[in-house]
């Protein structure tokens, strides 16, 4: 869908972007992740076209970015608003014919919005006359109008009250499940780790690093488990001879202890629990997988 | 294109349709009636009330041939003077005409609050009228023969032009000239500032952003100075029509409610019940002239000249105002970046009445009128006065060569500095910003 090939980006002494390259699959939703002023923002600029790059080349299914493609990318920018004093079916209006559809097809497209979003009554309302959370969502579907294939959002969660982010989530994964491709871009990793399928990470106008989400944190996984047993007192041994495990920390706790293990010698956590299962009652058993946020912090140290 | 367009009529329509345009739009008229039905009122009309003048004539030269106007009776005192004096009320007045008035040429006007010009000014006039007649006649003049020698000589001044000779009169090609400077003067800043106030409200909402992702900064800011400058346009077409229409519709009134108003008869009342009628007589031989010359004008050469001026200006100081708006977050931090551009538009507006007017052909003049931030005032001065043909083109093709100057450099700073959130501008930054490829 999009592949983002040696880009260069330079503002007078400050370097935005660093030979950054990665690709993002058609359908799939893209976690672009770093922290704030990591170059995010003037990634986005140049997929937008609002500048371009001083270096490399991006192209939209295969084809170079060129002036077309604007019609086919929808954009919530970090920094948004609409007009104040224009009533909003005429700025949907606006926004939509901008995007390249007509009079008749904008019209169209946002009665099927305002009646999905519950804003039938909006349209003759200006925008300084709704509440904030109105406004979001007014925002939301300007930017998603004129079904574009490829949705850029930019911190699209900071600023939205919990009711609308799950409104909005929801309409996102509905989206793209319909066929669009999903950009968030977000310093908050958490966020949206639960949703998106690949990810790439960038700090200090550098990739760090990139690719599925799964295979990520796979890489990242050190083969801890936390386990939880009824044997207060008791702690967890290898069998004799040989070792199964690690104890990494065991601690009380009230029905019971619980401990974290690592496998060691590549062994599987079968072989562990049928150690174990002799051993102790067992009350639950959870592998500890590193979040993006642990991966982010890692990284950022090795680097 | 199809975009520019969707941004113009966005521009223009959101303007149009304010009230404040519509105000604007129908007061300026009305304001231009009123001040036009003001002045002619009161040329008409004097004080209002009629005043009362008790005579005393001890040379018993005068109160014979004293005649009473509209606002002023003339009547013989029947009391002494100071038993007259405890009479006077309001609007009465004691006239005291000593006996050697011949010699003296002195009176005494008497009353209870001070006496208006207008009363001095009328009796003065009258027993000077008489007291000549009285003096000629003493020394054997006829005054029959003396009044029907009135020499009176009309300078016409000619002006040499492809179409021959043509009457000019430095008098109205001045007021025209002031009138124009004037007018180009405010609206570039009128429109100029809508302009950077559109860029500044557009980065303030934050929907800056949304937009340039969809058109490019160019076209936004082209579009909203076009769609700016037709809204000004449209405003001076509605001036001229109302304008046009409230003045003969106010002149078909006033006609109609005084019928004689302008009859020789009553214009020579008017004259001769104002103080100094031959200043008046003058003045309305003046008024005929200008008249005359009005009528001799070339206004569709004037007003495109004017609307070319207009334009050209306001693209070219628009374009810099967008400039500014996208460098600022809001209108109170514009002040440091609007010298430069004020001051071209305020030297030749203070130099067009100091110097231009008077000498509409001099160096300064050509000069002023040929660079391009400063001719829209100068050259509209000198247009009423005749400007040759290829000083006007030199000036026009300057002009466009400026607008798209100042719009190349204005865009270059603007397609960034609309992205520049919080961030306060220094000059040095904007040089920065120009210098950033795209």
């Amino acid at each position: 869908m999009l592949e983002v090939k040696d880009i260069v980006k330079q503002y007078a002494k400050h370097l935005a972007l660093d030979h950054v390259s990665f690709t993002i699959k058609k359908g799939s939703i893209f976690g672009l992740l770093g922290p704030n002023g990591a170059g995010k923002t003037s990634l986005i600029r140049i997929i937008n076209q609002i500048t371009a790059p001083d270096h490399g080349e991006i192209l939209f299914n295969g084809e170079a970015l060129s002036e077309k493609h604007i019609s086919r990318i929808g954009y919530l920018p970090e920094e948004r608003g609409l007009y104040k004093k224009m009533l909003i079916g005429e700025q949907m209006l606006y926004l939509a014919q901008l995007k390249g559809l007509s009079k008749a097809d904008a019209t169209e497209r946002i009665k099927h919005w305002f009646e999905k979003m519950e804003m039938e009554t909006w349209w003759n309302k200006r925008v300084e006359d709704l509440s904030k959370g109105m406004q979001q969502k007014v925002q939301f579907v300007a930017t998603v109008i004129h079904q574009p294939e490829l949705i850029i959002l930019d911190e699209p969660f900071t600023g939205f009250d919990p009711v609308n982010v799950d409104v909005i989530k929801n309409e996102i994964i509905d989206l793209n499940k319909k066929g669009a491709t999903i950009i968030f871009s977000t310093h908050r990793m958490e966020s949206v780790e639960e949703l998106c399928d690949s990810i790439v990470l960038i700090n200090k106008s550098k990739k760090i690093l990139d690719g599925k989400v799964s295979e990520i944190k796979n890489a990242y996984r050190k083969h801890q488990y936390l386990i939880k047993y009824s044997n207060k007192g008791i702690q967890l041994k290898n069998p004799e001879g040989y070792e199964l495990f690690q104890v990494l920390d065991t601690q009380e706790y009230e029905e019971g202890n619980k401990a974290t293990i690592e496998l060691l010698n590549g062994h599987h956590i079968n072989d562990a629990l049928a150690h174990l299962i002799n051993q102790v009652q067992l009350q639950e058993l959870i592998e500890i997988i590193p979040s993006i946020h642990d991966i982010f912090v890692k990284q950022v140290k090795e680097n | 294109m199809k975009k520019i367009f969707l941004i113009i009529k966005r521009e223009y329509l959101s303007r149009v349709k304010k009230k404040s345009f519509l105000i604007i739009t129908f007061l300026v008229p009305l304001l231009f009636l009123g001040m036009w039905g003001g002045v002619i009122a009161l040329s008409i009309q004097d004080s209002g009330s009629s005043s009362t003048v008790y005579v005393i004539d001890n040379s018993n030269l005068i109160i014979n041939d004293l005649k009473d106007t509209e606002s002023l009776s003339f009547e013989k005192a029947t009391r002494s003077a100071n038993e007259e004096k405890s009479y006077l009320q309001e609007n009465q007045f004691l006239l005291v005409i000593p006996e050697n008035i011949l010699e003296s040429q002195k009176l005494d006007l008497l009353s209870s609050q001070k006496a208006s010009i207008f009363v001095q000014g009328e009796i003065s006039n009258q027993v000077d009228n008489i007291l000549r007649k009285i003096l000629l006649n003493n020394a054997g003049i006829d005054i029959q023969t003396l009044d029907s020698i009135q020499p009176k000589v009309k300078v016409t001044s000619l002006e040499i032009t492809e179409q021959g000779e043509q009457e000019s009169n430095a008098g109205v090609a001045m007021g025209i000239g002031m009138f124009a400077s004037i007018m180009i003067y405010l609206t570039l800043f009128i429109y100029g500032a809508q302009v950077m106030r559109g860029v500044i409200e557009e980065k303030n909402n934050r929907v800056v952003e949304i937009i340039i992702s969809s058109v490019k900064p160019f076209q936004l800011m082209l579009g909203k100075i076009v769609g700016i400058g037709l809204v000004g346009l449209t405003q001076f077409l509605l001036w001229i029509v109302l304008s046009g229409t409230l003045l003969t519709v106010g002149g078909l009134i006033m006609a109609s409610q005084m019928p004689d108003a302008f009859s020789p008869e009553e214009l020579s009342s008017i004259s001769s019940s104002v103080p100094n009628s031959a200043a008046f007589a003058q003045q309305n031989s003046l008024l005929g002239d200008v008249q005359g010359t009005l009528a001799g004008i070339d206004f569709p050469y004037l007003i495109s000249c004017f609307l070319i001026f207009f334009i050209g200006g306001y693209l070219l100081y628009s374009a810099l105002f967008a400039a500014v708006g996208s460098a600022v977050d809001n209108e109170t931090e514009t002040q440091q970046f609007m010298l430069p551009i004020t001051m071209p538009l305020l030297f030749t507006y203070v130099m067009s009445f100091g110097v231009l007017i008077k000498d509409p052909h001099g160096p300064l003049a050509f000069w002023l009128s040929m660079i391009p931030f400063t001719s829209p005032i100068a050259m509209m001065v000198r247009v009423p006065f005749g400007v040759p043909l290829w000083q006007l083109s030199l000036s026009i093709i300057l002009l466009i060569a400026g607008f798209i100057l100042t719009t190349w450099v204005a865009s270059r700073i603007y397609r960034v500095g609309i992205l520049m959130y919080g961030k306060k501008a220094s000059y040095k930054e904007l040089i920065k910003w120009f210098n950033y490829r795209k």
